[in-house]
């Protein structure tokens, strides 16, 4: 690192000129829990950082008629502390309380665990089963776009490089909805997702589920959403015939590497396992509510 | 006067008043304020930041190394590679040594430093690192230690042969040596069996895991004085070694050594030191090197990964017959894996009359092996252990039971030819029989697992001195370092003796010009051997006082009494005298007769082994292969718990690093030789949430020969662990793992089997 | 070189200015410029909190922070919990219960503890051991870290 600029913008437009001047060689500074982690090991050498903690949009959190609005840069304590998000959205509280640990939760965003790109990234299959949608901000202007097409493989993301996600909306939810991320790792905590789940659905006044989205992280190059999953749970009462359906499809998609973390048969295994787990806690929130 | 080592004066009936009791640690004020100072803690003025390159290959000759566009980077003072290092040929203590510092011929491990840095700021020595041109050759490489075996093998080292074999060979070789270990007969042994077990195990390297990365600052004057403040377990082993490799007098290396945030073996041995001393030199101004958590795992010290078979054979009585073990150890670079302490242990808590054991160490493209409680020992009673269940399965005998049969006791002459004293392993055991855990059913869907531990104890040479100050309070003078607390406990023991309060009393840790030579904090022998040098000085002080307050009262020595901290007459034959206490006799003679001093440096012997045996309760998720530890006892002989709340702490903290070694804690590497998990996130040590409250029990069975009958307790800890879980799991989900760590893929594998085979029944 | 950055900042209730690069971390300024070596470096990675900090309120590593980002903000280290000679109930109850050996995680766990008390000043074992997973340590096994935690929270509930 010869030299680099460090700038904290407050507002949005001065972050995107920041970033357009930079000609890619900028780089979005939220959290940092694993910015600087790559800065100081040398994976990444940027000349300049944009630090976007300062800008009002991205960390703020608010609700207007059901529809919650999430900063980009909302640390992870203050989502999960937020009564009435948690509330709304358990799954991706779910995603979020597991991104490291408080301390790294103190720091840590959503919108950093998406851009990170990691495949086993906590926050992101969460958000990709509640059909949250990325607010993006670029010399351009606004535009959305679905979680599911932000991460394109390890550590890509579909951003041009003077764009920036500003916040990310919920859908409003329906009466008799619930969601869960489970992940499998060896320890309780401190550690990276060999398998993720997320898991969110539906249910009509009778219990037969009417709408499900299933997401999995760290079995392929990028969380992936598995609407096949997700469709073998509707019109069920997410019994067990359905549950081993949704597994299988959930294995089916299911394309990872054997690293240091887990080998490909491992993951393929514990995927429909951890999967199940979730879509059943979903169930029992989705009773409850 | 008889040696303390020949007469420790040990009585079981004394009444005690401090010893025994949980007194607050001296040294915790400063580490609960942020006070104490570690080996990254230190400034001096000028100091420089040093940075070390690494090799980036397993195996690769270094052609050349060109440091000069560095040396031009402004702010870079100095610059040290192979070439600083005096020169020592290869093999040999000294040659190994030199070798792990520094690579020289080639580099023999991905992390081995190949240069070292000096600069005005750490950013800039790390931007000159980038700036060294090092041109390897790549060599073949080979770490798993079977490999390195195998005919056609990479060798590591063209000079190494084989020691110990019966037929000596020339060929070059990765096996450093072969160690043959035998008692009684065992074909003889295992003809008397009903029963024989054969079962073959394997273990990973696991790193000590210290949260304090090693820190060191180096001063080198100009006059060739050096001053050295590092974390270490090891400071007079520290300035020899560095004297032996540096070639400088020991004199001139003083040693300060820092409060030490954790070592467990992994401090023995010095790494960026020796490149301090050598920048410093060159730069003639202080340097300071802190190892980043990535250096730490890829350079230092990790214990032997293991590779092993276990034979046993049990009469139906539970009389185990034979005992027989193949064992491959593999050791980093260099030999000094202490691996023959796994053969010397493995089966020492039985009275097994026929054993024999076949060892070999191997070296490999790992950083040079390194202690770690016990070295070398649990992980091969993780299969002794599990062998030891499977035969107690087989007669149908409680796993206790069968232990307790085959228990050792006084007078049994171990197969490294000790002779037992009181020994407690017979206590422990029905300790553990009776407690609330063992007696306590086994949830549903739990298993419960057992395994029992020896460690010998050590002594060694040890120097303390004390010194009374006017007012009669005491400082203690001590080298052999302190690693987790044992300053109070040694001034405890030292308060016991003079009768006096604990706080009257201070233990400082000396530098290495101040004392005489210690050995290494190793082996579970601190308390127990600088206790017997510090009472030795508590026995001369008082000697001391009676003479002096034999003087002011003028009256024979021999009418002069010590007890309770005062002198006071010996009988009413002695006249009146109002009793003095020390502090009286320090104050009124200190003037006339100078301070009352003492010292004593003694290779201290009689350490009594210790012993103990681990319960556990573990759940097993059946479909990821997870295990959760949801209870856990250590049952232990402490000999004599000097302080209660330390050795619980021992005993606790020993438990759950042989859970991280147990569930997940595994050295990764690539097909490429290079270290793939050195970091915290990837090197899964057990975290607060992972792991229940531990549960002890106290077993106190006195060692006759030291004075308040302890023994050590630090090793012992770690040694059942991983065999108590292995058992626990295969009680558990119905078959015993035999690959360390049980993770969580090769336990479904294990799983997944079981189900296979019960389906083709 | 980079242009060095102006930060003010308070520590503990007292103002600091210094001048930092911009990559540099909390951590290394609190140790390193402003010689506060009570907060200790284990990893860098945010893996071990050791260099556990309350920033304006929250518990982060301090190696996941930019010395930069600290302007205007308040930082509260290992070195400001005792107030004068009173020890916080945590730094006594570690003390009277052993909850440390060597000491180098003890300024971490103790500033995680002290922001878990503030929060939940009732928190059930399990509660606390999951709050204080981001603070390794390797000797004590955690059973007399967890213990010192419960005692403590009991006595500032009871005053």
């Amino acid at each position: 690192m010869t030299s680099m600029r460090y700038e904290a913008p407050s507002t949005l437009n001065d972050a995107v000129h920041l970033l357009s001047g930079a000609n890619g060689a900028g780089k979005i500074f939220a959290g940092g829990t694993d910015v600087l982690v790559q800065l100081h090991s040398e994976m990444i050498e940027p000349e300049l950082l944009v630090d976007i903690k300062n800008i009002p949009e991205l960390t703020a959190i608010s609700e207007k008629d059901g529809v919650w609005t999430v900063g980009a840069a909302v640390s992870g304590m203050t989502i999960i502390d937020d009564p009435g998000f948690s509330a709304a959205w358990a799954g991706v509280c779910d995603g979020v309380a597991l991104i490291g640990s408080v301390q790294v939760k103190g720091r840590a965003s959503i919108g950093g665990n998406l851009c990170n790109a990691s495949p086993a990234a906590d926050s992101v299959p969460a958000l990709i089963a509640a059909g949250a949608v990325a607010n993006i901000i670029g010399p351009g202007g606004q535009v959305e776009e679905h979680v599911e097409n932000i991460v394109i493989g390890p550590g890509q993301t579909s951003l041009a490089d003077d764009e920036l996600i500003v916040s990310f909306t919920f859908p409003k939810r329906a009466a008799h909805s619930g969601d869960c991320y489970l992940r499998l790792t060896p320890r309780t905590e401190m550690d990276i997702a060999v398998v993720g789940a997320g898991v969110n659905l539906t249910l009509d006044g009778d219990g037969t589920c009417t709408a499900a989205r299933v997401a999995v992280g760290a079995v392929a190059p990028r969380p992936l959403l598995v609407a096949e999953a997700g469709a073998s749970l509707v019109g069920t009462k997410v019994d067990d015939v359905a549950l081993e359906k949704m597994a299988e499809a959930v294995r089916a998609a299911c394309n990872p590497i054997s690293d240091k973390r887990g080998t490909k048969e491992y993951r393929i295994k514990t995927s429909g396992v951890i999967a199940k787990r979730a879509a059943l806690k979903a169930l029992e929130r989705a009773k409850a509510n | 006067m008889a040696s303390i080592l020949d007469d420790p004066k040990f009585d079981p009936e004394r009444d005690l008043q401090i010893v025994g009791t949980n007194p607050v640690k001296h040294d915790g004020l400063d580490k609960v304020t942020g006070k104490a100072r570690f080996g990254a803690d230190f400034f001096l003025p000028g100091m420089l930041f040093g940075r070390t390159l690494r090799s980036p290959h397993a195996h690769a000759i270094i052609k050349s190394i060109d440091t000069s566009a560095a040396e031009a980077l402004p702010g870079v003072k100095s610059v040290v590679t192979r070439d600083d290092f005096p020169e020592i040929p290869e093999g040999g203590v000294a040659g190994d040594m030199t070798r792990t510092a520094m690579a020289r011929e080639k580099a023999l491990f991905d992390g081995h430093p190949v240069a070292g840095v000096a600069a005005t700021s750490d950013a800039i020595a790390k931007r000159a690192l980038k700036l060294i041109k090092v041109d390897y050759e790549i060599l073949p490489h080979v770490i798993d230690p079977v490999d390195a075996m195998k005919p056609g093998a990479p060798i590591l080292h063209d000079y190494l042969r084989t020691k110990g074999l019966d037929e000596p060979s020339d060929e070059p070789t990765n096996v450093t040596e072969r160690m043959v270990s035998k008692m009684g007969d065992v074909e003889k042994g295992f003809a008397e069996a009903d029963f024989i077990v054969e079962r073959h195990f394997d273990s990973k390297p696991m790193h000590q895991g210290y949260i304090e990365p090693q820190g060191c600052v180096a001063d080198y004057s100009e006059d060739g004085q050096v001053e050295l403040w590092c974390c270490t377990q090891a400071p007079f082993v520290y300035r020899d070694r560095l004297s032996a490799i540096l070639k400088i007098d020991g004199n001139k290396i003083n040693v300060q050594q820092s409060e030490l945030g954790g070592g467990f073996g992994g401090k023995t041995g010095f790494y960026p030191e020796p490149i301090a001393i050598l920048l410093s030199k060159k730069a003639n101004r202080p340097v300071k090197m802190v190892m980043s958590r990535d250096e730490v795992f890829r350079g230092t010290g990790p214990v032997s990964g293991t590779d092993y078979t276990i034979k046993m054979g049990v009469r139906k009585d539970g009389k185990i017959t034979a005992a027989q073990a193949e064992i491959v150890f593999q050791t980093g670079i260099f030999t000094g894996s202490m691996y023959f302490n796994g053969p010397n242990a493995m089966f020492t808590r039985y009275d097994f009359d026929n054993v024999y054991i076949e060892s070999f160490e191997v070296v490999s493209k790992r950083p040079k092996g390194n202690s770690f409680r016990e070295p070398c020992v649990p992980q091969i009673v993780f299969g002794v252990e599990g062998v030891i269940d499977e035969l107690a399965k087989k007669i149908g005998m409680d796993p206790i039971d069968l232990r307790l049969k085959n228990a050792a006791t006084e007078g049994y002459t171990t197969i490294y030819g000790e002779t037992f004293g009181p020994i407690g392993f017979v206590e422990t055991l029905e300790a553990a029989k009776k407690c609330d855990h063992y007696t306590s059913p086994v949830k549903p869907g739990e298993g419960r697992g057992i395994a029992a531990g020896f460690w010998f104890n050590r002594g060694g040479e040890t120097s303390t001195a004390m010194n009374i100050a006017p007012d009669g309070t005491v400082t203690i003078i001590t080298g052999t370092a302190d690693v987790a607390g044992s300053r109070i406990s040694i001034a405890m023991m030292a308060a016991e003796e003079l009768g006096i309060d604990v706080d009257k009393v201070r233990v400082k840790m000396a530098d290495t010009n101040s004392l005489g030579f210690n050995r290494v904090t190793a082996g579970s022998r601190t308390t127990f051997s600088v206790g017997m040098t510090v009472v030795d000085n508590a026995r001369q002080c008082i000697n001391e006082f009676v003479k002096r307050a034999a003087e002011i009262w003028d009256v024979p020595e021999d009418g002069v009494m010590f007890e309770n901290g005062e002198c006071r007459p010996a009988s009413a034959n002695v006249g009146e005298f109002e009793p003095l206490s020390i502090a009286d006799i320090a104050k009124q003679t200190t003037m006339s007769h100078g301070a009352v001093t003492a010292s004593a440096s003694m290779n201290v012997t009689g350490a009594g082994p210790g012993f103990g045996l681990h319960i556990v309760d573990v759940k097993v998720d059946e479909e990821t292969g997870r295990t959760d530890v949801t209870r856990y006892t250590v049952v232990e002989d402490a000999g004599k718990a000097i302080h209660p709340l330390q050795v619980e702490g021992q005993y606790q903290g020993g438990a759950v690093q042989g859970i991280g070694w147990a569930l997940n804690e595994e050295y990764v590497y690539g097909e490429d030789g290079r270290l793939q998990n050195a970091g915290f996130l990837d090197y899964r040590m057990p975290v607060t949430s992972d792991v229940p409250m531990i549960d002890t029990v106290i077993v106190e069975v006195p060692n006759p020969k030291h004075p308040f009958g302890l023994r050590g307790v630090g090793e012992v800890p770690v040694v059942p662990t991983m065999a108590a879980i292995g058992n626990a799991i295969g009680n558990a989900i119905g078959v015993r793992p035999q690959s360390l760590p049980m993770s969580p893929p090769k336990l479904l594998e294990i799983i997944e089997q079981r189900d296979s085979a019960q389906a083709a029944e | 070189m980079s242009k060095k950055i102006h930060v003010t900042t308070t520590v503990n209730g007292d103002d600091y200015e210094y001048l930092c690069e911009p990559q540099q971390t909390l951590v290394d300024v609190l140790r390193n410029e402003l010689e506060l070596t009570g907060t200790k470096e284990g990893c860098s990675t945010g893996d071990c909190g050791a260099c556990s900090v309350i920033l304006d309120g929250e518990l982060v590593c301090s190696c996941l922070v930019l010395a930069a980002e600290t302007d205007g903000k308040s930082v509260e280290t290992i070195e400001g919990m005792a107030k004068g000679d009173e020890l916080h109930p945590l730094q006594r109850n570690f003390l009277d219960l052993n909850g440390l050996q060597c000491g180098i995680c003890t300024p971490g766990f103790l500033v995680a503890a002290k922001a878990l008390l503030e929060k939940n000043p009732n928190p059930t074992e399990t509660e606390a051991r999951f709050w204080l997973a981001g603070n390794l340590c390797r000797c004590t096994g955690y059973d007399k870290i967890v213990r010192s935690v419960m005692a403590a929270a009991e006595e500032m509930r009871g005053a």
